[in-house]
């Protein structure tokens, strides 16, 4: 288990007239190597909860242990949770700030008191693990390039310190179809060359059910279900009174099935429609 | 001039420099296009097809390189009907932040109308109906930064509407907003359109906004690659791909199982409809 929550609260401006509950007796395990997707409605508490997960913010009360060391211990280094848990925020080409793409990248590294060869390596390993090429772009000021491009400096700066786990807010927030498709699979190659556990905050139900393997569904303040990918978006009644939904394909299944049509309704992906159709179809055409 | 063009664009092309070599690139390409008084046109294209150059050329922001664009018959190149013309062709931009000026929200909605030196009574009278319109009424008091994304969205519309246009110009509106948010900003942008008549033009990247357009316009590398109603866009599933350019789910479903063989209707948009046909 590398990340565990045990009753976890939290109060914003608490004693104000603005006090809010943000984080309600949150309890929760993730497991080396998971990819989870957490999801909910603006102001569910989605952001407050992956803020504590490398120390940003405290606990009001309960207990947060990484990687076997508790965040409440004195003894604990928050440089090191910091460098176990990557986060990256929405919008994260806002925080680029050097010269040049390859400076912006090896900011994290050179505070880590790594050699220069070191260093090296690793801006090397990021670009190309984020698919940025290294020669041509090296160079290049960060602010040229695309949107989807610095998004993906801004990725490399997090993928460099080397995390176990890498936290994306929204990473496809504001991307067009294909800067979105770009960095998705870039996140799932990471996942597959790397042997990161990955936590993915996303309003995309589309996206979610592309890439992740367990839910984590936040409502007021609370995680108000956990499952598998398939689980989770076999409950569209629930997640929609929650202000979420379900990807299209999902629901078209669900209403072909319900007219008594005999199919699976738990498809995540087209692939899967697809497949589920064409037997249905052609057994039809063969009875 | 014919009453019945909102806006007409002719063979206008944008030029600009590139900051990395300084090579003369065109954001726009020779590219005419009228749109009907009370039409919503939705434009789509992906990052850097000029979709944002296009708008800001409508409101006078950008002017063309070559060609003309004429907003209610009036020439954007004109300078003294310059502001004629963005009182006329309202725009809306992505992010709602940037957009909004004052501390509370009425006070933000009657920034444009002061401006234009409309006089006080009549300005309360606006205020009034444009949050009314796009239901902030009871947020007429409170303070901007404190309202969630589609609220700030809303209240930016209501901003340009009490300038009065007779179109409004969206670009990328809900690009940052979450889906609830999204969804308010759409049911505001298709009430505008159907209750008040306004012209619409929606630049977005989102293929279930373009689905209840009347037209709408393709761009890639600035030119009108595509131009029609929204079934027969979406028709074209491989093009738009191509292009960097979604389709709904079911649409592309329905064309990967007719590629098995299959001869089913491909126009299909929504889910109701593939259940329907299947």
């Amino acid at each position: 288990m590398i990340i565990q929550l045990k009753n976890v609260n939290y109060t914003y401006n608490p004693g104000t007239p603005f006090e809010k509950k943000a984080l309600d007796d949150i309890n929760l395990e993730i497991n080396e190597g998971d990819f989870i997707g957490l999801i909910g409605h603006t102001g569910s508490g989605k952001s407050t909860l992956v803020q504590h997960l490398n120390g940003l913010i405290k606990p009001t009360s309960g207990e947060i242990i990484i990687d076997g060391k508790s965040l409440s211990e004195k003894s604990t280094s928050m440089k090191e949770i910091r460098q176990k848990v990557g986060l990256v925020f929405q919008y994260p080409e806002h925080q680029l700030f050097e010269e040049t793409i390859y400076k912006d990248i090896a900011f994290g590294p050179k505070n880590l008191n790594l050699s220069s060869e070191e260093v090296d390596n690793r801006v090397r390993n990021a670009m190309d693990l984020v698919g940025l090429d290294f020669e041509t772009l090296k160079d290049r000021s960060p602010f040229e390039l695309s949107g989807g491009q610095k998004r993906r400096v801004a990725i490399a700066g997090v993928v460099a310190m080397k995390p176990k786990v890498l936290v994306l807010d929204e990473p496809t927030a504001g991307l067009d179809p294909r800067g979105r498709d770009e960095i998705l699979d870039e996140i799932r190659k990471l996942y597959e060359k790397e042997n990161i556990t990955i936590i993915l905050v996303s309003h995309s139900m589309e996206d979610i059910a592309r890439l992740v393997n367990r839910i984590f569904v936040m409502h007021k303040s609370k995680v108000a279900m956990t499952g598998s990918t398939r689980e989770i978006f076999s409950n569209a009644d629930q997640l929609e009174s929650m202000g979420l939904g379900i990807p299209q394909i999902t629901k078209f299944m669900r209403s072909f099935k319900s007219l008594g049509h005999n199919v699976k309704d738990d498809v995540l992906t087209i692939e899967e429609a697809k497949d589920e159709i064409l037997n249905y179809l052609r057994g039809k055409k063969d009875a | 001039m014919n009453e019945e063009i909102m806006i007409k664009i002719e063979n206008v092309s944008y030029e600009y420099s590139s900051y990395i070599d300084e090579s003369i690139q065109l954001a726009v390409k020779d590219l005419s296009l009228e749109v009907k008084r009370g039409e919503f046109l939705v434009v789509l294209g992906h990052n850097g097809s000029g979709k944002s150059t296009l708008a800001k050329m409508i409101n006078g922001l950008l002017m063309p390189s070559s060609g003309d664009i004429l907003v209610n018959g009036l020439n954007t190149k004109d300078e003294d009907k310059i502001w004629e013309i963005r009182s006329t062709a309202g725009m809306v931009f992505q992010n709602p932040d940037n957009q909004i000026v004052a501390t509370i929200v009425e006070e933000d909605v009657a920034f444009g109308p002061e401006n234009l030196g409309v006089p006080p009574l009549e300005i309360r009278k606006r205020v009034d109906e444009a949050l009314e319109t796009v239901e902030m009424t009871e947020y007429r008091n409170h303070a901007p930064h404190l309202l969630s994304g589609g609220q700030k969205q809303r209240v930016a519309i209501a901003g340009i509407l009490a300038m009065e246009p007779d179109c409004i110009i969206f670009d990328e509106p809900t690009a940052m907003l979450d889906p609830v948010g999204r969804l308010e900003v759409m049911e505001t942008i298709k009430k505008l359109n159907k209750e008040k008549g306004k012209t619409i033009i929606l630049i977005t990247h989102f293929m279930d906004e373009a689905v209840e357009a009347d037209r709408v316009m393709v761009l890639n590398e600035g030119e009108a690659v595509m131009l029609d109603v929204p079934k027969e866009i979406f028709r074209h599933v491989e093009k738009l791909k191509e292009l960097g350019l979604d389709v709904p789910q079911v649409t592309e479903l329905i064309y990967e199982i007719n590629k098995e063989g299959f001869s089913f209707r491909e126009d299909v948009l929504s889910v109701e409809e593939l259940v329907s046909i299947l």
